[in-house]
Formats: structure tokens, C-alpha cells, sequence
């Protein structure tokens, strides 16, 4: 966790590019040739009413979804028709919006399993992971920046909703993401919950880029470097906080709300 | 560890105990028990570790009887020839199987596994060559050499033991390996062992020939404890006892396939065998029925043992604890 050695990729310019993506789901048009860019470094919020399109474009962009046309260029490579556990290797990480976690392992085996994927085959049946300190060593390094030291022995299903959403974000921060994909990481959190998350996505943002798609405007706000508005699988508007917020209000006001959902 | 080394020293002493009652009937009663349970435990691998419900398991369990008494019957006799050849083409026919059945899920892959299975069964009962539907009669067991006789059958039990410890052994530390917890992540969430890096179908599939290798194995055993081979090895039926073996000894329990192959051949044994008088009166040919009995008792497990045998002797263990 603690090195980021072969991850180096340059400062400025994009780590992402979709350059006219759609996905359509038989009659319904999900995503309609949205083009955006993630700059190295950033946090970059996608924000729009519920079936605007932000969970399949997160799909499309970690390669669960496949797209029907556009091209999407990570890290300088065209990962349009790479498969999901194969863009995750080249780093890219993405959270569900609905915890996806694995309830029957403990904490410390969640996140061990994670960091296995990413060193080392795990095409090896007879040396038992239990001798693999180094496995451990790194999912307690994580355990510990996602609040859950003290939970290591629990079972995920065990856990409470923060502490699962906590988990969440811990495997995908397992694989060593350069980009983060984060689908509403807050979903269904209190306060002092979302309090807590926005502090380890400040974390976080130092050594990864951060795609950060949220309902919760005030974290949008805090953490965003920029804003892209999703509106009926279209792209409405990119830009800097200030500029968005004043947009969002001119729109609120001239058209009614719907966009702050 | 207590009930392994109980295990292991009733299973080492019981035929020797059998030889001195003069009952080697039992003897080579066991060496099925243990047979069965082999591959009750590969099929559990599949089944409970790796949550694919593979309906197919025959296909392994039959081709690999099939290439060992044919090769025996070819004169071909040695257990060092026979046996890889068993594990070999039952892991060959494993591969083609998975790496299309996995492609689906849920009750797609279930039909599909036991469609392929089902194949091997029409075409093993057309060659003609083998015996076709009259199934195909061995002069002898296979020879292990070593100074060891399989014919006799304190000696092939000890063999078979041998086999399925080191099956049990090997299956521990496979699910305690780096695959293992992959294969058991998988059956937790699929989607999520994709979404951290690791490709869930090549993890399914090397999974799925692990098992239907062992479970080849497991045929070339059967074929020589009852000197004897015939298609309905690779029936859909015999597909289905191994699923009731695993259910009923415990889906995912290290010991599941064991119990389950057991308690299942023991209790169709005590049924075919000891007529119950009260019983016979009520239905005078209930004994033809004895399916009749595995259903209720299969039923049982599954209402009120949903973790089978294992996990009630399990639960049991806790609870003591």
C-alpha cells in the first residue's frame, strides 16, 4: 500500500479518455456518446439524477458493461475491448454503489484476497496463503487506513453499513489503482459515516486519481477537483465546481430542479 | 484432528477386524464406501467449494472406468498405465466440458453438464467393441505391482484407503492454497473476484479438471473393485447419487463426500438387505423401493441439515466446545 513505484504515469494529461461511448439496453439509451477526460491527479465527480447513466458508465469504463461503440483509452492505452480483470491489472479499480463484498470471508481475508490478484499467479494449490505474511501485512496496512483494524476477525457480513462501504473502497484500493472508479461510495450513510469517507478519499486522492460518482453535493463539493453532469446518458456540462454549482442554479432556477437529486 | 486419527485407525484396522469374523464380503463392501467416496469428494470440490452445480459428474467417473478396463482388457494391465490414463482423459474431457459449460450459469450450466454427460453415455453404449449396453468384463484388476496383489481384497482396500487419504489431504491444501481461496471467493461473489483482478472463468475451469480428474480416477478404482464396467456408470442417475452424497454428508465440508458416500450405500444396503418385518407386511415389496428411503432421509438433510452430516457433527463439535 505503502509503495507506488511501477504505477508512474505522467502528472498532466488525461489517465482517461471516452471519446463517444454509448451503451444502450434494448430500447433505452443508457450512455449517448459521452466524451470525457480525467486529468492524472484528479478528483473528478460525475453528478445527475438517478438514470442519468453514471453506474453504467462506471460499468462500461471498469469493463463489466461492455459499450455498443466509442473508444476508451486508459492510461494511454485503448482498453475498449480488454476485459474487466484485465484493465483492473493495468489499474483501474472501481466500488459498487451496492456493496459487493465477500460477506463469508473475514475482513483480513477480504483484503488479502484482494492483494493476492495483484501479486503474484494464483494458480498455486499446494503452499497454504496462511504462510504468505506478506499478503497479511498489506491487507492490515489497509484495514488500518480504512478504519477497520479492529474489525480484521470479523466476517464481512458481520460488519456494519459503514464499515461494509468502508470495505468496499478497501479492495479496490487493494489492487493499487492508478484510477479509482468510486460508485457512490456514501450510499445510505450517516453523517458521521460520510464524515469519515470523505476523509479516506482525501487520503486516497494523494496517490490515486479518483472518479467519484455521488448523490451527497456537499462531498461532491469538498472534493472535487471537477464536475461532469450526466443528464440522460448525455454529457451537460464539465467544469470547476464554481462554475457548475453556479450553472446547476441558473438551470434550477430556469428549468426546475432535477439535476441535484 | 481427533476424529481424523479415529477415522484413520478404525479404516486401518476394520478389514483386518473383517478377516478374523471371516467376512471379507465386507471388505470388499468398504473398498466401494471408499471408492464412492472419492469421487463423492472430487464432485464436492466442484459442487460445494466451487458452487458450480456440475450435474454431470458421471461423464469423469465413467470415462475414466471405461479407458482403464479397456485398456485392461486390451492387455494393458498395469495400474501405472491404467490409472493416468484415467485421470489424463477424464482431465481432457473435463477441459472441453467446463470450458463450454462455464460459459453459462445457473440452470443453464446444470442442463448442459448433464447433457454432455449423457452423451458419453449413448456413445459408450454404442461401442459395440466394448460390450456396448451389455457393459464390458474384466479378466482380472488392474496390476499395481510392488509386491501388492489387488485381487486380494484386504490389499486393494488398503490401496483404495491410500488413494482417498491422500485425495482428502490433497483437497486441504488445495482449498487452503492461493487457487482455493480464489475458488471459494468465487462462489461467494463472482463479480467481485472479476472487479479485483483475477479471472474468474480460467479459475472455474482448472477447478472443474482438477475434479473431473479425480473423479476419472475414481472410475478406474470402481472398474477393478467389481471387475466389471457398464454404460450405466456414466448415467444421469449415477450423476445424481454422487449430488445426493454430497448433499447428504455436507456441501462444502472437507469430509462431506465421505459421510455422504457412507451413510447413502449403507443405507441402501440396510434397506435391500434387512427386511424389516413389520414393514413387509404394510408393503410386501418395499425393499424394491429402497430409493423410496434415500428420498425421505435425503429430505430430512436438506430441511433440518441444510450443512448435511458434516455439519451437523460439526455443530455438535462446537457446541461441546
Amino acid at each position: 500500500m505503502r509503495r507506488r513505484e511501477s504505477r508512474g504515469f505522467s502528472p498532466e494529461g488525461p489517465v482517461l479518455e471516452l471519446r463517444k461511448v454509448s451503451k444502450r439496453f434494448g430500447g433505452v439509451v443508457a450512455t449517448d456518446d459521452v466524451s470525457l477526460d480525467v486529468s492524472a491527479g484528479e478528483v473528478h465527480a460525475l453528478i445527475g439524477p438517478n438514470g442519468a447513466g453514471k453506474t453504467t458508465l462506471i460499468g462500461q469504463i471498469s469493463g463489466s458493461v461492455p459499450s455498443d461503440s466509442g473508444t476508451i483509452v486508459f492510461a494511454g492505452a485503448d482498453v475498449t475491448r480488454k476485459k474487466q480483470h484485465e484493465r483492473v491489472g493495468a489499474g483501474l479499480a472501481r466500488s459498487y454503489q451496492i456493496t459487493s463484498i465477500f460477506r463469508r470471508f473475514t475482513v483480513l481475508d477480504n483484503l488479502a484476497l484482494a492483494v493476492q490478484a495483484r501479486s503474484g499467479s494464483s494458480f498455486s494449490f499446494w503452499r497454504p496463503v496462511a504462510r504468505e505474511a506478506a499478503l497479511f501485512d498489506e491487507a492490515r496496512a489497509i484495514a488500518d487506513e480504512i478504519g477497520l483494524s479492529r474489525k480484521l476477525d470479523f466476517p464481512g457480513a458481520t460488519l456494519a453499513h459503514g464499515e461494509q462501504r468502508a470495505l468496499e473502497v478497501g479492495l479496490a484500493l487493494a489492487t493499487l489503482p492508478k484510477l479509482l472508479l468510486l460508485d457512490e461510495p456514501m450510499a445510505g450513510m450517516g453523517p458521521e459515516e460520510s464524515q469519515r469517507m470523505i476523509e479516506l478519499i482525501g487520503r486516497v486522492r494523494l496517490r490515486a486519481t479518483v472518479l467519484l460518482v455521488e448523490h451527497d453535493m456537499d462531498a461532491v463539493f469538498r472534493l472535487a477537483d471537477r464536475i461532469t453532469v450526466l443528464l440522460n446518458g448525455r454529457v451537460l456540462a464539465t467544469g470547476a465546481p464554481e462554475t457548475i454549482r453556479a450553472d446547476m442554479q441558473v438551470r434550477r432556477a430556469y428549468l426546475g430542479d432535477g439535476l441535484a437529486a | 484432528m481427533k476424529r481424523t486419527a479415529l477415522f484413520l485407525v478404525l479404516a486401518l484396522l476394520f478389514p483386518l477386524a473383517m478377516q478374523a469374523m471371516d467376512q471379507l464380503f465386507y471388505v470388499s463392501f468398504a473398498s466401494r464406501v471408499l471408492i464412492y467416496a472419492i469421487a463423492a469428494t472430487s464432485l464436492n470440490l466442484v459442487l460445494g467449494y466451487g458452487g458450480m452445480i456440475s450435474f454431470g459428474h458421471a461423464a469423469f467417473v465413467g470415462t475414466g472406468a471405461y479407458v482403464a478396463s479397456i485398456l485392461i482388457a486390451e492387455g494393458a494391465s498395469s495400474a501405472w498405465i491404467g490409472w493416468p490414463a484415467a485421470l489424463a482423459a477424464s482431465a481432457l474431457l473435463a477441459w472441453i466440458i467446463g470450458a463450454i459449460s462455464l460459459r453459462t450459469r445457473g440452470v443453464y450450466f446444470i442442463m448442459i453438464t448433464l447433457a454432455f454427460a449423457q452423451m458419453m453415455f449413448y456413445l459408450v453404449n454404442s461401442m459395440k467393441a466394448y460390450g456396448g449396453d451389455e457393459g464390458l468384463s474384466l479378466p482380472r484388476r488392474a496390476e499395481l505391482g510392488l509386491g501388492l496383489d489387488l485381487g486380494n481384497e484386504v490389499v486393494f482396500y488398503y490401496v483404495v484407503l491410500a488413494i482417498l487419504a491422500a485425495t482428502l489431504y490433497g483437497l486441504r491444501r488445495l482449498i487452503q492454497s492461493r487457487f482455493g481461496r480464489v475458488v471459494l471467493a468465487i462462489r461467494e461473489n463472482e463479480a467481485r473476484v472479476e472487479a479485483i483482478g483475477l479471472p474468474v472463468y480460467r479459475y472455474q475451469l482448472v477447478c472443474f479438471v482438477i475434479a473431473g480428474a479425480v473423479g476419472g480416477l475414481a472410475g478406474a478404482l470402481l472398474a477393478s473393485h467389481g471387475k466389471y464396467v457398464n454404460p450405466n456408470v456414466l448415467h444421469w442417475v449415477q450423476s445424481g447419487t454422487l449430488m445426493i452424497m454430497v448433499i447428504l454428508g455436507g456441501v462444502g465440508h472437507l469430509w462431506g463426500g465421505v459421510i455422504g458416500a457412507a451413510a447413502l450405500l449403507l443405507l441402501e444396503h440396510l434397506i435391500a438387505d434387512y427386511p424389516i418385518a413389520w414393514l413387509a407386511q404394510l408393503a410386501p415389496n418395499y425393499q424394491q423401493h429402497a430409493n423410496l428411503g434415500v428420498g425421505i432421509v435425503l429430505l430430512l438433510v436438506v430441511l433440518y441439515a441444510p450443512q448435511g452430516i458434516a455439519g451437523l457433527l460439526a455443530r455438535r463439535a462446537r457446541a461441546r466446545a
